[in-house]
């Protein structure tokens, strides 16, 4: 059985480097008995190369991989009317591609699921809309465009003013109406 | 009760003509001995066939195809099909019929221009590229997948009349080889304070989810292969995660980036999708692990049994984390239930196919599975598996799957 457990394993990685130098050492006859023990892997320690600047878009609660940038309700309407309506509804009340209403509907029979009925964090729109959408056309919205569309989303469902505007520091601080509707399974998560 | 099988009585091991394992290698009791018996004669081809080919097809008889079960009205790709169950058999499913489900479509990546970079709250950001991935040492498992909204047609109100593939087939098993994701997080060095990692996903839904580091260190891996040959494109060529047991959107496809840090990122997909709405109007997050489930695949929905007399009753089961130690089958709409033979070597994560030898005597029947696992989990009937959750709910639904069988022969998906 080829296992690795706790401390053993990192000894197992690199010991076929002890084996790759025993070649030079010993010449080819032992070293191609090693290389049967090597199950054929030509390993070696360490293979990640290090990366001295990355750029991760994601983008978590406390607001840690949010960009510079913000936008408007206002300017958010128009990017929301010309790149989002045809598959969300100008009222973002699609059937099926629903962003709008349902706040306080999750206990009823006939619950309505949306951003302002059921999205814990405003965080996620800017993640969700900046990586996937639109869809089609993944990644093309500005950094202003996805603050200005989040906030228009949010003012559709009641939760900013017409007046509002979202930049990084903002959009941490919006609350969410069902942010406390949540219970977190721990571990593997099971029920 | 009566057997019809005269002085097979002692065979009978629950109601409605569940037998026991012997009965079916009795020829006599399978009802085709006897009688008259045909002409025959060898059938030998006379002449050469096909030559080799490159790479293999099954034989145009076999009609094998995965069943489309969903796509967005907005973009097909944006869709799943799933395994046909129905016509599968033992406990791996052919790479070409593995159920899919993409949120944006399948990218068509080259390996060369790919890489996995581990970042976040680690001493070194590294990067992988696939060409050093092969280089490191691999694990190779026979894990199942499925999709956290596996059977969700049947939380519907009404029973669907479709095969045991389109109700239940969004699960698949394979062999997975891969490089075991701690060497690479090891090779990295982990912050003394971060407890969850985030899998990104290189397709053009950006698909991202928060996973608990100590799953990540204890089960998980990043994919290469899939029953011996490189990943396909739809399960994540050149590279995906694979975290065993758990629902099978965790195991992000075509991974790009795992960034470590102290909390969760609760991006959209496991906020918004993939959370299990309850009657209260609470939901549950991160409910990962699969629970215990079976299904029967033969005799299954939209089958017809053509003559009375022995069938094998055979179907999978599985459970996340856990072995399957006991299938249990019922003839009878669950009155009366006998165990199943395991006929597959019971593995954590794995399927486990099981069988029973079953007397139909033509009257109307009721088939059902219920499997148990090694922590003593069965599996619920449908109204238990749907007590606690939301009508809006369709994720993780592991109720008994019910198989009516009239007096036709013709089997059907029934809620009982």
């Amino acid at each position: 059985m080829f296992m690795y457990k706790g401390k053993e394993r990192l000894f197992t990685i690199r010991r076929p480097a002890v084996i790759v130098l025993a070649f030079f050492l010993l010449g080819e006859s032992f070293a191609a008995e090693a290389c049967e023990n090597t199950l054929g892997s030509s390993v070696s320690a360490a293979l990640g190369e290090p990366v001295e600047h990355y750029v991760s878009s994601i983008v978590s609660p406390d607001g840690s991989g949010l960009p510079d940038g913000g936008g408007s309700v206002a300017e958010g309407k128009q990017v929301y009317e010309t790149q989002c309506a045809a598959c969300h509804g100008i009222d973002g009340d699609m059937q099926g591609n629903r962003l709008v209403g349902g706040i306080g509907t999750l206990s009823s029979a006939r619950p309505i699921v949306t951003v302002g009925s059921y999205w814990p964090y405003a965080t996620i729109l800017y993640d969700y809309i900046a990586r996937a959408m639109p869809y089609g056309q993944a990644q093309t919205l500005t950094a202003d465009e996805v603050y200005a569309v989040t906030a228009y989303i949010l003012h559709l469902n009641g939760i900013l003013s017409d007046s509002a505007e979202l930049d990084a520091l903002s959009l941490v601080e919006v609350d969410m109406p069902n942010e406390d509707g949540f219970v977190e399974l721990p571990g593997m998560g099971h029920k | 009760m009566k057997s019809d099988i005269g002085d097979k009585k002692d065979e009978n091991v629950a109601g409605n003509g569940l037998l026991h394992r012997r009965a079916l290698l009795k020829a006599s009791t399978l009802g085709i001995a006897g009688g008259f018996l045909l002409p025959a004669q060898a059938n030998l081809s006379s002449i050469p066939g096909a030559p080799q080919s490159v790479y293999g097809k099954p034989s145009r008889f076999t009609g094998l195809q995965r069943e489309q079960t969903a796509g967005h009205p907005f973009g097909p790709e944006a869709g799943s099909s799933s395994s046909p169950l129905q016509s599968l058999n033992g406990t791996i499913t052919p790479n070409s019929l593995h159920f899919e489900r993409h949120h944006a479509g399948i990218p068509d990546i080259n390996p060369e221009r790919h890489s996995l970079t581990i970042h976040g709250d680690v001493n070194q950001t590294l990067k992988f590229s696939y060409e050093n991935l092969l280089a490191y040492p691999m694990e190779s498992h026979r894990y199942f997948l499925e999709c956290s909204g596996n059977s969700y047609r049947n939380t519907l109100p009404t029973a669907l009349d479709l095969t045991a593939g389109s109700l239940n087939g969004l699960i698949s098993g394979a062999e997975w080889t891969g490089v075991p994701l701690h060497y690479l997080l090891d090779e990295a060095g982990l912050g003394k304070d971060s407890s969850w990692v985030i899998a990104e996903g290189a397709d053009a839904s950006g698909h991202t989810r928060s996973i608990p580091l100590q799953l990540i260190l204890d089960t998980a891996m990043v994919a290469l292969y899939q029953n011996g040959e490189p990943l396909r494109p739809a399960q994540g060529y050149p590279m995906r995660l694979f975290v065993p047991g758990c629902e099978g959107n965790i195991s992000v496809k075509w991974l790009e980036a795992i960034k470590v840090q102290q909390t969760p990122a609760y991006t959209r997909e496991e906020t918004s999708k993939y959370t299990d709405l309850l009657k209260d109007g609470t939901a549950e997050m991160f409910s990962l692990g699969m629970e215990v489930k079976s299904v029967i695949t033969s005799p299954s929905g939209t089958m017809k049994l053509r003559r009375k007399g022995v069938y094998e009753i055979s179907g999978m089961a599985w459970s996340g984390a856990r072995m399957i130690s006991a299938v249990e089958v019922s003839a009878d709409g669950g009155k009366t239930w006998a165990e199943a033979m395991l006929q597959s070597d019971s593995q954590t994560n794995a399927l486990t196919r099981f069988r029973i030898p079953w007397h139909w005597s033509g009257q109307p029947s009721v088939l059902q599975s219920r499997a148990i696992d090694s922590k003593g989990n069965v599996q619920p009937t449908r109204n238990m598996a749907l007590e606690r959750y939301s009508m809006a709910n369709y994720y993780h639904y592991n109720g008994i799957q019910s198989w009516q069988v009239d007096a036709k022969g013709i089997v059907k998906n029934v809620y009982v």
